[in-house]
Order: C-alpha cells, then sequence, then structure tokens
C-alpha cells in the first residue's frame, strides 16, 4: 500500500498535562464486564458475592435482560451474614455447593467480589483456593473484585484476566498471546491476518474454553487489543512474558500499526506484510471515507467511560477528520497508553477521573458537535440540543481491525445524520 | 445469602431515587460508591426522562475507606445544594454506605442547610425497592406537610405516583378526570410531580386518594391519623373496580356518585361474539400486589377467564393477596425468586399469562402467551401513547392488551384443522406476531421440547402414582395445538393419576377430554 498516514503531530499529547478530577463519577462498576465476559468464556459462571444493588445492576446495565439462563448470579449478602450470624465462608460454600449441582457444564468458576464484600473484609481468594480444591479437577475456581470502590467498567474485565494470568501453565515456547475478550468475529479476523503471516500457533487471553488453555512464559509475546488491560499486562509481565506496545487496533491506521508491530517481532516481510493487509486496508480506508462524511470537521468531546477514549480520539481525529475538545477517560496508565497519546494532537483537554457537573459545564460551553457519554447522560444531554453517542455500545458491538472500521466511524456519525435527518417542525 | 439471578425489585435507595426523580425541587445526597450511578440510567433510559435524576452520588473509593470518608459527605451536599438550590433534600447511604455507618442525618445536620435535609433510613440488606419509594415519601410528608384548614371545595390528594412507576404517568389524568366529573378539585398529585412546597399543602385536601400501595400507603395512614383525611381503598382498575371506586369516592366527599362511562368500550367488546373464545381461558397472573388483585378480578369476572394461580413478588402485599387467592380457589404464591414463579407456571400450564416483564420472557421460553400487567419496567412499558391502566380509558386499553397475545377466534380453529401446514402450524405461534416462541437456549430442560423430541417415553411423577404415556397417545397429544397442549396433557394426568391408572392410552386422553369438557 503505497499511500501514508496523516505524519505523526509534532507534538502529541503524551506530555499534555492532565486535568485530574475528583467528584461524582457517573460510571458503571467493574461488575459491568460480566455481561460480555460470561458469554466470551462458555464454560465460565460469574457470582457476584454482593448486594441487591448488583444484582440489579447486572440486570439493569445492558438495558436487556439475558433471558437463557445466564451464567452469572448473585449471593445476595443480608442481614444474617452482616451480624455474623451466618459464617459467611460457610455460607458461600453451601451456595457454591448450590449452584454446581445445579450446573454440571460450569468448568470455571469466578468469584467476584463486590462493594459490601470487599467492606466487610470477606476473602473470597482464600474462599476460591479452598473450593478449587474441593472441586478438583473438574472446576477450577478463581476470584476478582469487580467492586466499585476499586473499579471502573471494563476494569472488571482487566481484573478477571489479571486472575487468570499466574494460573496459566509455564512453556518456553516463543508464541503470540493476543489479550483481551473480543467479539468472536473479530477475533477469527485478528487471527486470520495473523496466521496469514506465518505467525503462529496464536493464543487469546481468555480462552473461549479452560480446556482450550495453553501455557505463557519468558518466551511469551503478548499483545494488548483493548486498552484498559492494564493490571493483566502487569499481571503477565511478572510471569516474564514481553509486551508488544503499538497503538490500539481501531481503524486502518490503529490497525496496521497493531499488525506491523506484532509482525516486526516475528520477522515478517514487508512484501508479506503488504500482501495480508494490502486488500484489508484499501477496504477499511474506503468504508472510513464513507461512514465519516458527516462528522468530517466536527468537534467531539469524550466523557469517560469505557478507557476507549483516547484510542477513540485518535481514531475520530486522524482517521475521520473531527477535532477532540475534550477526551476524559476513567484512569490513564501512560505505559499502555503512550502509543496513542503520541499520536493524538496537542489540543484536547486531557482529563482523568471525574467531577461530572463541573464536566457538564465544560461540556454546555463548548456547545460539541459530538458528545461520547454514558447513558444516564446521553438522553439529558439530546434534550439539551447537544447530540450524543452512548459509550456502552463501543463495548458492546465489534468494532475492532479492518473490517470494523467503517462500523466504527458509522456509531459516530449515525447520531449526527440522525439530528440532520428529522424534520418535526410544519413544512412551512 | 441467597443465590438470585434476576430480581423483581431494587435495593430500597433505588425506591428513594423514585421519589425524588418524581418530585421537582427536590435533591437525593446519596452516600454511595462508584457503579452506584447506573440507577440514574433506569431514568434516562428505560422511562426517557430528559433530565438526570437530581441524585448526588458521594462516589468513595477504596483509598477514602482507610481516611475519613464523612467529609466526602458533607462536600458533596453542600456542592449539591448549592449548585441546584432545592427546596429540600433527602439525604440517605445505600448499601455499600450502609456499612461505614458515617450517618448522612447527622451530617447533613451539621452543615446548617437553609433547607430541610430529610434523613432517611432504609436497611439496605433486609428490605426493597417498594418498601423505599414508601418509606421516604412518608418521610418527606412527616417532615414537609404539617395540619392545615381544608379547602372551601371538595378537594383530594392522589397520592403514590413515582418516577419509573408501571403507567402512572397516564393513570394521574385518568383518575383526575374521574374526580372532575364529580366536581372534586386535585389539591396535591404527589410524590410525582409535587414540589417540596406542594407538598407542604397535602393537609389542605379532604381526603386522599390512594393510588398505589405500593409506594404510599404509610405516608395515607399518617396523613389519616395527622390531618384526618381518609382514603380510598379501591384502585381503579377496571370496569367494576373503577365503578366502586366512584361510590367510595362520593362517599368521602359527600357528592353523588357521578361516572361519564360514554367513552367505556370495554364491557361490549367482551360481550361481542369475537370474544366468546376467550371463555374459561386459564390465566395466571404475577406481578405487584396491587395489580395483581385488581387484575384478577377483570380477568375472572370482566374476561371470562379462569384463575388458575396468582402471586406478588412483594411481601407487604402478602396477606392481602392469601385471602384474595382463597376467593378465586386457589393457592397465592408469594416470592420474589423468579425461577419459582417458572415453576409454578410450568405446573399449572396455564394458556396465558399476566405478568411482569420477567413473566413475558418465561412465557416466550413455554410458548405461553403473556400480557404485562405490572412493574418492574421495560422500555415497552413507556409507550409514546396515552396507555393508563386505571379509569375507563384504563379499562379499555386492559382489554387491547390483554387480547393481542393470544390467538385469534378463528385462527384458532383453523390451527386445530390443519395442523400439519407446513407454514401456519403450532410452532408458529400466533400469526398476528409475525415470529416463532422461541425454546430455551441453553442446557435447561424445557417441558414442551421433552414433549415433542424426546424418544423416552413421556412420564410424568404425579403424587404417588408414576404415569407413563403411550406411544400412540403422545402422538395424539402432538396433534393438539400448541396453545391448549399444555393444558390438555395436564387434564390427562391429573384424571389418570385420580383414577389410578397408571398408563395413558388414547382412550385415556379423550376420556379425559370428554370429562373436562365446558
Amino acid at each position: 500500500m503505497t499511500e501514508q498516514f496523516t505524519p505523526p503531530p509534532a507534538r502529541g499529547c503524551a506530555s499534555t498535562p492532565v486535568l485530574k478530577e475528583r467528584g461524582q463519577h457517573e460510571v458503571f462498576c467493574g461488575l459491568t464486564g460480566i455481561i460480555w465476559l460470561h458469554r466470551k468464556m462458555q464454560d465460565a459462571f460469574f457470582l457476584v458475592v454482593g448486594s441487591r444493588t448488583c444484582a440489579h445492576l447486572l440486570q439493569s446495565a445492558a438495558g436487556v435482560m439475558i433471558f437463557a439462563e445466564p451464567r452469572f448470579a448473585t449471593a445476595i449478602l443480608e442481614e444474617t451474614d452482616l451480624a455474623g450470624m451466618a459464617d459467611a465462608q460457610q455460607e458461600l460454600d453451601r451456595v457454591v455447593s448450590e449452584l454446581l449441582a445445579r450446573r454440571p457444564d460450569i468448568k470455571q468458576l469466578f468469584l467476584v467480589g463486590s462493594c459490601p464484600s470487599e467492606v466487610i473484609k470477606l476473602d473470597l481468594a482464600k474462599a476460591a483456593e479452598r473450593m478449587s480444591a474441593q472441586f478438583a479437577p473438574n472446576v477450577r475456581v478463581l476470584s476478582y473484585s469487580g467492586s466499585g470502590i476499586e473499579t471502573t467498567f471494563t476494569q472488571g474485565e482487566d481484573a478477571c484476566l489479571a486472575a487468570m494470568a499466574p494460573v496459566l501453565p509455564h512453556t518456553e515456547a516463543r508464541e503470540l498471546l493476543l489479550v483481551g475478550a473480543l467479539p468472536d468475529v473479530v477475533e477469527e479476523q485478528a487471527v486470520g491476518l495473523i496466521e496469514a503471516m506465518g505467525i503462529g500457533p496464536i493464543r487469546v487471553l481468555p480462552a473461549s474454553r479452560v480446556n482450550d488453555e495453553y501455557g505463557i512464559g519468558p518466551n511469551t509475546l503478548y499483545a494488548l487489543t483493548q486498552p484498559f488491560l492494564t493490571d493483566t499486562h502487569e499481571a503477565l509481565q511478572r510471569r516474564g512474558a514481553q509486551h508488544i506496545a503499538a497503538p490500539f487496533p481501531f481503524g486502518e491506521e490503529g490497525t496496521t500499526q497493531w499488525l506491523r508491530a506484532i509482525a516486526d517481532q516475528f520477522d515478517v516481510s514487508e512484501a508479506k506484510f503488504a500482501e495480508v493487509t494490502d486488500a484489508p486496508r484499501a477496504r477499511a480506508r474506503k468504508a472510513v471515507a464513507q461512514a465519516s462524511e458527516a462528522i468530517k470537521g466536527k468537534s467531539v468531546f469524550f466523557f469517560p467511560d469505557s478507557q476507549l477514549e483516547i484510542p477513540l480520539a485518535r481514531f475520530l481525529t486522524r482517521e475521520c477528520g473531527m477535532d477532540a475538545v475534550e477526551v476524559g477517560a476513567p484512569f490513564i496508565h501512560k505505559a499502555v497508553m503512550s502509543s496513542d497519546l503520541n499520536l493524538l494532537s496537542e489540543g484536547p483537554v486531557i482529563a482523568e477521573g471525574q467531577d461530572v457537573d463541573r464536566q457538564l459545564d465544560r461540556c454546555r460551553a463548548a456547545r460539541p458537535d459530538l458528545t461520547v457519554c454514558g447513558l444516564g447522560l446521553a438522553n439529558p444531554l439530546e434534550a439539551e440540543g447537544l447530540t450524543t453517542k452512548w459509550a456502552i455500545e463501543l463495548v458492546f458491538t465489534p468494532v475492532h481491525f479492518f473490517e470494523q472500521a467503517g462500523d466504527l466511524a458509522g456509531l459516530f456519525s449515525r447520531p449526527v445524520r440522525r439530528r440532520a435527518l428529522l424534520k418535526l417542525e410544519a413544512a412551512e | 445469602m441467597k443465590l438470585t439471578v434476576w430480581t423483581y425489585e431494587g435495593p430500597p435507595h433505588v425506591g428513594a431515587m423514585r421519589v425524588a426523580t418524581g418530585m421537582k425541587g427536590m435533591h437525593y445526597v446519596l452516600h454511595a460508591p462508584q457503579g452506584d450511578t447506573y440507577a440514574d440510567l433506569l431514568f434516562t433510559m428505560i422511562e426517557r426522562r430528559n433530565h438526570r435524576p437530581p441524585v448526588t452520588y458521594t462516589t468513595f473509593q477504596a483509598r477514602d475507606l482507610g481516611a475519613d470518608t464523612a467529609y466526602l459527605f458533607k462536600d458533596a451536599a453542600t456542592a449539591a445544594y448549592e449548585r441546584f438550590k432545592p427546596e429540600a433534600m433527602i439525604v440517605g447511604a445505600s448499601c455499600t454506605a450502609e456499612l461505614i455507618q458515617d450517618d448522612p442525618g447527622g451530617l447533613a445536620e451539621t452543615l446548617g442547610l437553609p433547607i430541610p435535609a430529610i434523613p432517611l433510613e432504609l436497611p439496605s440488606y433486609q428490605r426493597k425497592e417498594n418498601f423505599g419509594a414508601d418509606e421516604t415519601f412518608f418521610q418527606i410528608v412527616r417532615a414537609l406537610a404539617k395540619p392545615m384548614e381544608k379547602t372551601a371545595h371538595v378537594t383530594a390528594n392522589l397520592i403514590g405516583p413515582t418516577g419509573l412507576g408501571f403507567r402512572h404517568r397516564d393513570d394521574i389524568v385518568e383518575v383526575t378526570g374521574l374526580l372532575m366529573d364529580m366536581g372534586i378539585e386535585v389539591n396535591v398529585v404527589a410524590p410525582m410531580p409535587a414540589t417540596p412546597s406542594e407538598i407542604a399543602k397535602l393537609g389542605q385536601a379532604h381526603f386522599n386518594v390512594l393510588m398505589y400501595p405500593e409506594t404510599a400507603e404509610t405516608a395515607a395512614r399518617y396523613m389519616e391519623r395527622a390531618f384526618g383525611q381518609p382514603h380510598t381503598r379501591t384502585v381503579p382498575i377496571g370496569v367494576g373496580a373503577t365503578r366502586d371506586f366512584v361510590a367510595e369516592v362520593a362517599k368521602l366527599a359527600g357528592v353523588e356518585p357521578v361516572l361519564d362511562d360514554s367513552r367505556l368500550r370495554m364491557p361490549w367488546y367482551s360481550a361481542s361474539v369475537d370474544s366468546t373464545y376467550l371463555t374459561g381461558k386459564r390465566v395466571f397472573l404475577f406481578g405487584d400486589g396491587t395489580h395483581v388483585a385488581a387484575c384478577a378480578r377483570i380477568a375472572r369476572d370482566e374476561m371470562g377467564f379462569e384463575v388458575v394461580g396468582m402471586g406478588c413478588y412483594n411481601r407487604e402485599q402478602a396477606r392481602m393477596l392469601r385471602s384474595l387467592a382463597k376467593d378465586y380457589g386457589v393457592e397465592a404464591l408469594i416470592t420474589d425468586d423468579y425461577l419459582e414463579v417458572e415453576r409454578r407456571i410450568e405446573e399449572l400450564a396455564p394458556e396465558m399469562i399476566l405478568g411482569t416483564q420477567m413473566e413475558r420472557h418465561i412465557g416466550k421460553r413455554l410458548g405461553i402467551p403473556c400480557a404485562v400487567i405490572s412493574a418492574p419496567v421495560h422500555v415497552q412499558d413507556f409507550p409514546a401513547r396515552y396507555s393508563p391502566q386505571m379509569g375507563i380509558e384504563g379499562a379499555n386499553v386492559i382489554f387491547d392488551t390483554w387480547v393481542h397475545p393470544l390467538v385469534m377466534g378463528l385462527e384458532e380453529h383453523l390451527l386445530t384443522m390443519f395442523r400439519e401446514d407446513f407454514e401456519f402450524h403450532d410452532e408458529a405461534g400466533a400469526s398476528h406476531h409475525g415470529h416463532k416462541a422461541k425454546l430455551r437456549e441453553m442446557g435447561i430442560k424445557d417441558s414442551l421440547k421433552t414433549e415433542t423430541d424426546s424418544a423416552e417415553p413421556l412420564q410424568t411423577n404425579l403424587g404417588p402414582v408414576e404415569i407413563v404415556w403411550l406411544p400412540a397417545a403422545e402422538k395424539e397429544l402432538k396433534k393438539i395445538p400448541f396453545f391448549v397442549r399444555g393444558k390438555a396433557k395436564r387434564n390427562t394426568e391429573t384424571f389418570a393419576s385420580e383414577r389410578g391408572v397408571s398408563e395413558i392410552s388414547v382412550d385415556t386422553l379423550y376420556e379425559a377430554k370428554a370429562h373436562y369438557a365446558r
């Protein structure tokens, strides 16, 4: 492919001072990740140890109830558990035995900590260890925390994968590991592209079944597919695995650079790389150009939500011609984010954390053409005349890699096109 | 510890949010961790509200717990007052904050805000959403409303409507109309959409219309004691209940009962010959106690259904519903475990479910039509059109809503006559829905599936006798259309077991059919 990308900015946002906010956070907690993780890992069950609020969140967060009996549930703490009248560990044993008796198809069980279980210091790691011994070899029991006092939204997936990293077997093999729970269609595309370059076997974390697992070790090379996997990144480093740093695979540019970083590690020739990527790159470029017609030259404001904000701002500014006003992220892990920050041209406010009312003030003052925000803010802002894109859809829709680049641009342009389309006034 | 998959009610602080969000000029400062803000989307997405719920969350984090979380609450409350300038505030804790015992009520008092800050004690680990709404409204009334001189004209308060309520928006309009027709003015509607200053004037009404006991019964009782205001006991859902309501109101107000029923079509629609096919349809009801009780009466007396079971998820209404169920000759199911509800429905094999969104999904899985009569709400329960449950129009709406999921009269006969037709067969469901009833996705046993696909002989354990279906009888059973197959199977098995018959033949099937003929 001869066409080049827009040259990297003279000054990226990597050294831009970050506006750190401490106030009301309008974000989900890490439990929300269970909504997609339980579909990805088909032999896993997620048992939240928490309150009625946790159960209500899981049921409400996705906006729909998944009424095929879901592979998640909440063990709701009751007055007796809190008053110490019942031994919480024994109660948990009883609930888990009940559950596993009813669902013999379950091979891995995640005990998921919540705000209340963290506050009462219920030791789920200890419980997981005891239960693993009890139910081995049929069921592996792991624990992680998805509590709101420790995790935001997508950090739940991070905590889950980070809990899996230490129990993977050891290997000395030089293998590529792709990290992040991607929709199946996207994962297959990624694996297909990399295999076509002659790299393999390719491992993915999380695997869809526990029996599909593999080893990791000092010769494992891993690439993150999601920007929120920071604890997993650190857990893999502790196992000696080596990180392939790259921008995240959103859009033509992100995907190409991400693949290039992998190709370089496995000595793939320029010619081979071009042979594999030229056609899908051209398709992606064409699709993005079409889908971004309506948003070219328009401004965008990101409220913090999924951690995808910085890579997406990079995609929207460099490939779709948008101007970023503010890019808010729940937290910013510089090591993981630096490739994207370097490509994001200096200018927008980079914000970490949130004080939602103050951020709303800034947003109203800026009157961006498009505001990317959570479900709690979208309709109220629409009612104020701002065009919004609800951020949760970016996590629930296949948006990675070449073939989805046009869809990704479309997610942002559709609200803008819709607003232009609707004519609800009288003709005269 | 209780294993829970889906819940009918949220935690009590969500009930408090429903009250605050329904009101204007009220602000809720909630001591809560990051993530509890999910509840905002219930209002902005499900109910499509065009403003954020008036709730400030303190958003404490793990690192705050070692230090002092109380100052977070004080800062948040002060900032919320300054930014939103509400007329009054409610303050409280979500489940996690309840554990750290910061006492939001006491802290708010020390701030010396120039407005009332009403403390809420909502035990998150014992009670649920409806309790939260009821208790919050009661505390607001107790703090803000004072005894007052009654209005010169007869007036009433409408109490109970909240944010995220099942058709509350439209019921208010309908009940206001019923009262107006009798020359009774509405004093205050609360909590939705009242302001704190309107709450203060509750005492000047002559009586209260208790629209939803779930959310306003405690307040109604309090106002009866404190302001000498009697309250209505009849919830005007259905034709008969609306007439009773009018009579009750007339008595309380000392006026003539007047009901303008010129727009009432429901009784004629129910009497018209097309509705003959509704006769004796076996229905199961589940939801909140108030809606189930009202809908049971409509089902039996106004639609001509047979009520085969009923239940509610809110324990507060358990006693009322148990005694009502006795009148219907059934046993009430009081549970908040939807798996238990599903088991009961499978056992009873009704021809129709009148339930909540949860039962709608149970019905989908079992191939049983379902109409929604009660919260918990779904985005579909907030239609753009006027769609009340109460009063005259409510009765019309209910007729349409309940008939819609059913296979229509003649279509039912055609399905029975030509059941093997490749595109018009019983697995396809009612033709006006254009989709097939879906069986369960996952590896859970499905009774209908076992019936049709199993190579094993069909076995049922009903009481002491184990009953086996002989192959010919099982084949015959499959020829019965899906919407009555469950009933036929159950009737035949009951018939067999009562007679100590352990093998069901084609003859047994038809003997049972003759026995239950009506």
